[in-house]
Parts: structure tokens; C-alpha cells; sequence
């Protein structure tokens, strides 16, 4: 039953639709990956910043959210193209 | 069913009907409607704070006076530098601008952030796309703008047509590409989560009676959601800001 010619011929829409759905979710993890170890890198660098220095703590935040920012960017790609793609 | 949630298609949350004039460019429904009344907010915002000066301000020109100290201590200075208070007006107004259409994500009712539609965030980076290429060329000239856009400082010259490449298509392509795209997703992803949580609690509320006491949980998280998203509304407004701020400050003062 588990024969993809099989499960074409009974439901071709079905079948689309549910390999649609799966390459949206590897569209979006895949793009999620990167940024997620980038930011994580962003973030840490900049509190070890303030931890050492808390009187440029103002500074170094606003360059923490531009690196988020530009970061982030990347992943927000991946979740618009993840509704691009259509059936 | 509480496992086999139907979840709407997307158009279902973010695709309004017409009000007015439906069926022509013109037509008006809801997203409009918060994109006039953000309009009308950050006018009457600042036509009220500036109508009557007072030496110590209070209520509405506090929080303006606040504000324009935000703006231009922690995104003008920063960013462009003391030559750069000319912007002031255009950075403050994106900003309220910005964070209005934002917060009505989280307005009782009301409940969408207009920027989950791409209309305003890419016609915003398409002005600043405007702004700082202008900026570029008036301050620096145009073939000198160009050429300290697109050529880094430092590289062999083995691999400069291939970085000249990069650098265009990062710097007139990408920039307002991803200006736009970072918003309206941002707010986008925020609003389907809230729809989420939503249609969860709603669904579980609908259930067998021994399951309600399961909506409890989504709901508290709903309300969880609701705070980060008023974080997140005004976060994306400041960053949107402050990258207009960085790209009109990298055109005036090209890196050496």
C-alpha cells in the first residue's frame, strides 16, 4: 500500500499536497539552522562584552540587535519562500 | 479532535475582504484601514505634543521629547553621527509610523499587524533604497559612490571582479530586499503564531467536556505571546529604523 505509484493513483492531490507540506518544513529548518548557531554566537559574544565592560553596555547593545538584525535575515528568507512554495 | 486540527490556508488570515470600492485599485478593507489610521496616529501623535510648548513637558510632549532623545542618542549618533541630525524628522515619523501598523497586532479586535502584508515594509525600503543612494551620490559623487559601494578596501586583485559582483548585488539588491522581507515576516510569523495558540484554545475549548481544562495551557501561552509580541512590534520598528540609520551614515562616510 506504502507504493508511491500506488498512492498516486489513489490520490494524486494527496500525495502533493503531503510532499508539499514536507519540502516547506525542510525549506524552513534548513534555513532555520544557520542563523539559529548565528545568533546564538551574536548574543554570547555581546554579554560576555557587557560582562566584562558594563559601562559600554548601551553600545554594545545596539550593535548586538544590528547583528541579530542582519542575522536574522537569512532564517526570515527560508519562512517566506516556505509560503512560496505551492502544490 | 484534538490531534487533527484543521488549520486555516493562509490567505484565511491575512487576506481581508473589501469594504470600499471593491474590485478596484482603490479598494479599502482592514489593512488599509490600520495603514490610514497609523497615518493619522503619528500626525495627531505629534500635532499634540507640539501644539502647545511647555517648559516641563508633560504627558503627550514627554513622551515625544522622550522619544526624539531616543532616536537621536541611541540610532542617530550611533549610527550616523552629529552630522546626521537632518534626519531626525524622517527617522522619528518611520519609527511611530513603523510601530503603529506593528502594534495592531495585538489590539483587541483588531488583531493584524498591517505589515504582515508586504505593502508598506517593501515601499518603506524602497524610500530608503532612494534615500541613501541619493545621500551616496551628493555626498561623494557618483562615480566615487559607486566605486566605494561596490569595491572593498584590501582585495588581490585576482578576485576583485568576483567581489565587485558580491558587493553590488549585497549592497543595491539585498539591502532593501531584506529592509523589507525582515518586517513584514517578522510580523507575518508573529501573527500565525498568535493565530495559532488561538485556533488551539478555541479547538480544545470545543471539545469533549473533560478536555477543557487542556485550553488552559495554550491560552496562558497565548497571553505570554501577546506581551513578546508587543516587545517584538516596537523591536522591529527600532531595527528598521536603525538600519536606515546605518545605510545613510555607510553612504556619507564610505569605509577606508
Amino acid at each position: 500500500m506504502l507504493d508511491p505509484v500506488v498512492l498516486a493513483a489513489q490520490g494524486a492531490g494527496e500525495l502533493q499536497s503531503g510532499l508539499t507540506a514536507i519540502g516547506r518544513g525542510i525549506v524552513y529548518g534548513g534555513a532555520a539552522i544557520g542563523p539559529g548557531i548565528g545568533i546564538g554566537l551574536v548574543v554570547g559574544n555581546a554579554i560576555t562584552a557587557m560582562a566584562r565592560q558594563p559601562e559600554s553596555a548601551g553600545t554594545v547593545r545596539t550593535t548586538m540587535f544590528l547583528g541579530i538584525a542582519f542575522t536574522e535575515a537569512l532564517a526570515l528568507f527560508g519562512f517566506v519562500l516556505a509560503f512560496i512554495i505551492s502544490g | 479532535m484534538i490531534l487533527g486540527i484543521d488549520f486555516p490556508p493562509i490567505t484565511h488570515v491575512t487576506r481581508w475582504p473589501d469594504i470600499w470600492f471593491a474590485d478596484t485599485p482603490f479598494a479599502i478593507n482592514k489593512t488599509v484601514l490600520i495603514f490610514i489610521a497609523s497615518v493619522v496616529i503619528t500626525l495627531a501623535f505629534f500635532f499634540v505634543a507640539g501644539r502647545r510648548h511647555q517648559l516641563v513637558p508633560t504627558g503627550v510632549q514627554g513622551l515625544a521629547e522622550s522619544s526624539i532623545d531616543f532616536v537621536r542618542d541611541s540610532i542617530i549618533l550611533q549610527t550616523i553621527g552629529p552630522e546626521g541630525m537632518g534626519y531626525l524628522p524622517f527617522l522619528i515619523t518611520m519609527f511611530f509610523f513603523v510601530f503603529f501598523i506593528n502594534i495592531f497586532e495585538i489590539l483587541p479586535f483588531i488583531q493584524f499587524p498591517g505589515n504582515a502584508r508586504i505593502a508598506v515594509p517593501l515601499f518603506l525600503a524602497l524610500v530608503v533604497w532612494f534615500i541613501f543612494n541619493i545621500v551616496g551620490i551628493a555626498n561623494q559623487g557618483f562615480f566615487k559612490y559607486i566605486k566605494n559601494s561596490v569595491v572593498p578596501p584590501g582585495v588581490p586583485a585576482a578576485i576583485l571582479p568576483l567581489m565587485v559582483f558580491i558587493e553590488f548585488i549585497s549592497t543595491f539588491i539585498v539591502r532593501p530586499f531584506s529592509l523589507a522581507i525582515r518586517l513584514f515576516a517578522n510580523m507575518l510569523a508573529g501573527h500565525l503564531i498568535l493565530v495559532t495558540f488561538a485556533i488551539l484554545t478555541a479547538a480544545i475549548w470545543g471539545s469533549a467536556v473533560y478536555f477543557k481544562i487542556g485550553a488552559a495551557f495554550p491560552f496562558a501561552l497565548l497571553i505570554a505571546l501577546t506581551a513578546f509580541e508587543i516587545l517584538v512590534s516596537a523591536l522591529q520598528a527600532f531595527i528598521f529604523t536603525i538600519l536606515t540609520g546605518v545605510y545613510i551614515g555607510l553612504s556619507m562616510h564610505p569605509e577606508h
